[in-house]
């Protein structure tokens, strides 16, 4: 019981990496970006193929990760995305699920169709014991590294000065814009952070997800919902979102494994019903 | 008052008066039965393809409602279908194929009002939702549905009692022609009525078209529940015709290829989806045959550069092709006179 609550805390934790990113892209520029997920694979190839084949270690894997990820991401982001914020949300979902099924095609044609592992140090593999409940020490480390991480955006987002642009340009652009707030190279900023983070989550998550060309598919849905409950107003709304996320669906494939996932569409589409907005959002903002 | 109803009425009758070249159109899908005997195969696709479009057009295109979850009812129609030819409760394909169609109007009418909440993002997660707790469900009960083997032991009776579904696919491309072709009569008289037109309304401004007194929420509904039932009626004929039905009828993929279909046509005009769905079809086939595994690829190239190009701007090439054919076709027929000053239809 206790074990399921500590994988699905970890799981949690692992999605909120990989989505946070996409929930301050969605706050601040009102864009859906289906494509997020590919920025997460994009990590996990990047540290499969420095650690595997170069032997890199895995702990300066991670940071690799990061940056290449956030690199491809401010790319993409100054060349292609910026053509598209300001279009409808069909013209974003379009192209961006495009973009979507070129990555997979691309993954697929360059590094085969079959799952891919990750090479994790001795030290990291097998778990431990306290008061009865097993304690898997990658899972650990992950909490770790996420929840430092959750800390540390947190006083980034709530003490810095970037962080008060950015909060002000998601409140209202126009008046950011106004102030002389630079929202477009905040944005940018944001964006290829965020995606940094995605490829980090998706290198600490090839143990636990499964790294194969189909993962933006497979886990869109994931993010979109951590998003989506979440609402995109604060951090700590995704954080939620997404630790009750991994605890449901892990506790859910346990007790219930054939119905899948099954029961994580069933409760995102009644609290959807129940609060369009966002589980925790706050009160009437209007858009 | 009345003489202004009569004007009224007599314009739209007018407006929805067949173009030669709709009429050529249609003699030239139905000459395609004797025009590609070898293609029957994907020549059937490409209607039910065009058919779930047209579909997505009702509700993307005339009322503006994003949706990446019709594949929800394209799939449980075409369970439903084979499960009640494969158990025999419904031997006769024609009855089956409306008894879907109603079962998924059905699930369109309850869903409906689930999505008639909240934003474009909520629209999209609750559509998608759908889909794939039904995927979810066929996977589950696998006693019933066969689960990742698919449906096996579907056997579809002659329809009519007269026509069976031939090795080569002769009558099964006549059957979807001739269901795609009813279909889109029904869509055609839905889209010229009244109705159609208020929904028009609606996409362009939901505020004010409230404000001159139409139903807004129940109008959407209605339109959601009739394209549910025509993307089961897609859903049942490509059950009926290849006596099969797998899990993939939920998948995602279908429903991002269905908008990727409708945005090669072009939203908001009938024929869009059916332009659109022959066009996909055989760009697939073509890319197919040159890489086979990774088609996806380039189909993701396409919809990128579909947008960054911008639709407006293609829609801008293809209306200024409209014009051309549609001079052309006022040669031939008289043209149609505005509507006192401001008759044209709003965009």
């Amino acid at each position: 019981m206790l074990t399921i609550l500590y994988d699905g805390i970890a799981y949690g934790m692992l999605l909120f990496v990989l989505a946070c990113g996409l929930s301050v892209t969605l706050g601040l520029m009102n864009f859906i970006n289906l494509a997020h997920g590919a920025f997460a694979m994009a990590g996990g190839y990047c540290t499969v193929i420095v650690v595997n084949r170069f032997g890199v270690p895995f702990a300066l894997g991670l940071p690799i990760a990061f940056l290449v990820t956030a690199l491809l991401g401010g790319i993409f982001e100054r060349t292609l995305y910026v053509h598209v914020y300001a279009r409808s949300h069909l013209d974003q979902v379009l192209f961006t699920i495009g973009l979507v099924f070129m990555a997979v095609a691309a993954v697929d044609y360059t590094m085969g169709s079959s799952q891919q592992f990750v090479q994790i140090p001795e030290a990291l593999q097998g778990q431990f014991e306290v008061a009865g409940v097993g304690i898997g020490k990658y899972r650990l480390l992950i909490i770790v590294i996420c929840g430092l991480l959750t800390v540390a955006l947190q006083l980034i987002l709530a003490k810095t000065r970037f962080g008060s642009r950015l909060r002000a340009a998601v409140d209202d652009q126009r008046v950011a814009r106004g102030l002389g707030i630079n929202v477009g190279a905040v944005f940018g900023i944001t964006f290829a952070f965020g995606s940094g983070l995605a490829g980090l989550g998706g290198a600490l998550g090839a143990e636990i997800l499964g790294l194969d060309p189909t993962f933006p598919l497979k886990y869109m849905i994931y993010f979109l919902i951590v998003v989506t409950v979440g609402g995109t107003s604060s951090i700590t709304g995704p954080f939620f979102a997404s630790i009750l996320l991994g605890i449901g669906d892990v506790a859910g494939k346990y007790y219930v494994p054939k119905l899948g996932a099954f029961v994580i569409y069933a409760i995102m589409i009644i609290v959807l019903i129940w609060r369009p907005q966002g589980l925790f959002a706050r009160g009437a903002v209007s858009r | 008052m009345s003489a202004r109803a009569d004007e009224v009425a007599r314009y739209l009758k007018r407006r929805a008066r067949w173009s030669p070249l709709e009429i050529a159109f249609w003699i030239f899908a139905f000459a395609t039965i004797w025009l590609f005997p070898g293609k029957y195969l994907i020549l059937k696709d490409t209607a039910i393809l065009a058919l779930f479009a047209l579909s997505l057009d009702l509700i993307l295109g005339y009322a503006g409602i994003i949706s990446l979850g019709q594949a929800a009812f394209f799939g449980l129609a075409g369970y439903f279908s084979g499960l009640v030819a494969k158990y025999g409760f419904i031997d006769e394909p024609v009855i089956a194929l409306v008894c879907s169609g109603v079962v998924a109007a059905g699930l369109g009418f309850v869903t409906s009002f689930l999505v008639l909440r909240g934003s474009d993002l909520t629209r999209l997660m609750v559509t998608l939702g759908v889909s794939l707790m039904l995927g979810e469900l066929a996977n589950r009960y696998s006693n019933i549905t066969g689960g990742a083997d698919g449906l096996q032991g579907v056997e579809i009776a002659p329809v009519l009692g007269l026509f069976r579904f031939d090795l080569f696919g002769h009558n099964g491309y006549v059957y979807c022609l001739i269901v795609l072709f009813i279909c889109f009569v029904i869509a055609r008289r839905i889209i010229y009525s009244p109705f159609g037109l208020s929904l028009r309304s609606i996409k362009g401004n939901n505020l004010r078209a409230a404000a001159i007194g139409i139903p807004v929420k129940w109008r959407l509904v209605a339109i959601y529940t009739v394209a549910a039932g025509f993307a089961g009626i897609a859903g049942a004929l490509l059950t009926q015709t290849t006596a099969f039905c797998s899990l993939d009828v939920f998948s995602f993929e279908r429903s991002a290829d269905l908008l990727l279909v409708l945005i090669i046509g072009g939203t908001g005009y009938l024929y869009g989806g059916l332009i659109g769905a022959v066009i996909y079809k055989f760009l697939q086939d073509w890319i197919a045959n040159l890489t086979p595994q990774y088609w996806q690829f380039w189909i993701g190239l396409v919809l990128v550069v579909i947008v960054l190009i911008g639709r407006e701007r293609m829609a801008g090439w293809i209306g200024a092709v409209r014009t051309f054919f549609n001079r052309l076709g006022a040669r031939f027929a008289p043209r149609l006179p505005a509507l006192g000053g401001a008759g044209s239809e709003g965009h």
